[in-house]
C-alpha cells in the first residue's frame, strides 16, 4: 500500500515537472537563432534541398559518426554472444503466399532503401532509414525462405569497407576542405540534381551501406541461432 | 480542426498501447503493442511535420525492434526448455 503510494507520488511530481513544458513551450511561429541560420546556410553553401540532412551530415557530421559507432558495437556485441550455427530445422515451412509474395516484393524493398538512402540531401530520409528498409527486405526474404543463404563474410567486408570509406571521407574533408566530415569536398553541384551538394550522397551511400549490412548481420545471426 | 483531433487520437492510442505492453500476460503480445506504440508515434511526426524522424521510427521501431524482440523471445524461450547448451 505505501509502495503505491510512493510510486502515484513520483508520477505526480513528473506530472509536475511536465506542466513548463506542455504550457509554455507551444509551436512557435519565428526559427530560433540556430534554426535560421540553418535553414539560410544549408542551400547556400552546401546547396541540399533537405536541410534535416545537412544538420545530420554536415553540420553535425561528428554526431552521426558517433551514431554509426554504437551501432557497430552493439552488432559486435551480437555477434559475441551470439555464436554462429547453421543447422536449425525450420519450424513450418513458409506458405506458398509468402514465399512468393516475399520474393517479388524483396527486390523493389531493396530498390526503395537505395533510393531513399541516395536521395538524402533531396527528399525526407537518409543512411539510416534506407539502410533499415534494406535490412527489412532482407528479413522478408529469410522469412519467405528458411534456406537463403547469408554470406555472412560478404556482409562484414562490405560493412568494414564503408565504414572506412566514411571515415577517409571525413578525414579528406579535414585536410582538403573546411574541418572534418566537411561536405564541401566536391562542388555543391546544381541545386536539386542527385549528384549534388558535395559528398553528402557519398556519405550517405556509405552509412546506408554500413547500417544496412549491420542489421542484416544481427537478424542472421538471431535467425541462425533459433 | 482535424489534425489535432488526429494527433489526440494517435496519443490515446500510445498510451493505452502503453499499458497494454505493460499489463498484457502474454509476452508476444506486449512485444506487438510495444511495436503499436511506434506506430502510433511514426505517424505523429509525420503530421507534426518531421518526415525523416516518422521514417526512421516507422521503419526501427515497430518494424525491425519487434522482430529483434519475437526472435530474443524465442531464443529464451528455448534456452529455458533446455533443449540449448
Amino acid at each position: 500500500m505505501i509502495k503505491r503510494l510512493f510510486v502515484l507520488l513520483a508520477v505526480a511530481g513528473m506530472a509536475v515537472i511536465l506542466i513548463p513544458f506542455v504550457s509554455g513551450n507551444g509551436a512557435g511561429d519565428a526559427l530560433n537563432n540556430v534554426a535560421a541560420t540553418y535553414v539560410e546556410d544549408a542551400p547556400r553553401d552546401l546547396g541540399t534541398m533537405n536541410i534535416v540532412t545537412a544538420v545530420i551530415v554536415t553540420y553535425r557530421g561528428l554526431d552521426t559518426l558517433g551514431e554509426v559507432l554504437v551501432l557497430f558495437i552493439a552488432t559486435a556485441g551480437v555477434g559475441f554472444l551470439l555464436k554462429k550455427r547453421r543447422e536449425g530445422d525450420p519450424v513450418q515451412p513458409p506458405s506458398e503466399i509468402l514465399s512468393t509474395g516475399g520474393m517479388i516484393l524483396m527486390p523493389l524493398i531493396v530498390l526503395f532503401g537505395i533510393y531513399v538512402f541516395s536521395h538524402g540531401h533531396l527528399t525526407p530520409g537518409g543512411g539510416f532509414q534506407g539502410g533499415v528498409i534494406i535490412a527489412t527486405a532482407f528479413l522478408l526474404a529469410m522469412l519467405s525462405a528458411r534456406r537463403l543463404p547469408i554470406y555472412s563474410g560478404l556482409l562484414t567486408w562490405i560493412e568494414s569497407v564503408s565504414g572506412f570509406a566514411y571515415l577517409a571521407v571525413g578525414v579528406l574533408g579535414l585536410v582538403l576542405a573546411g574541418g572534418f566530415l566537411d561536405s564541401r569536398l566536391l562542388p555543391a553541384g546544381r541545386y536539386g540534381s542527385l549528384l549534388s551538394s558535395g559528398t553528402i550522397p557519398l556519405i550517405y551511400t556509405f552509412i546506408g551501406l554500413k547500417v544496412g549490412t549491420e542489421l542484416v548481420s544481427i537478424l542472421d545471426k538471431l535467425r541462425s541461432n533459433q | 480542426m482535424f489534425p489535432i483531433l488526429l494527433c489526440y487520437s494517435l496519443c490515446l492510442m500510445m498510451i493505452i498501447a502503453a499499458f497494454g505492453a505493460v499489463y498484457v500476460k502474454n509476452l508476444t503480445s506486449a512485444v506487438i503493442a510495444a511495436g503499436a506504440i511506434s506506430l502510433a508515434a511514426s505517424l505523429l511526426y509525420l503530421l507534426l511535420a518531421a518526415p525523416d524522424v516518422a521514417m526512421t521510427e516507422a521503419a526501427i521501431g515497430s518494424g525491425l525492434t519487434s522482430v529483434v524482440f519475437l526472435y530474443t523471445l524465442h531464443l529464451i524461450k528455448k534456452i529455458d526448455e533446455g533443449d540449448d547448451d
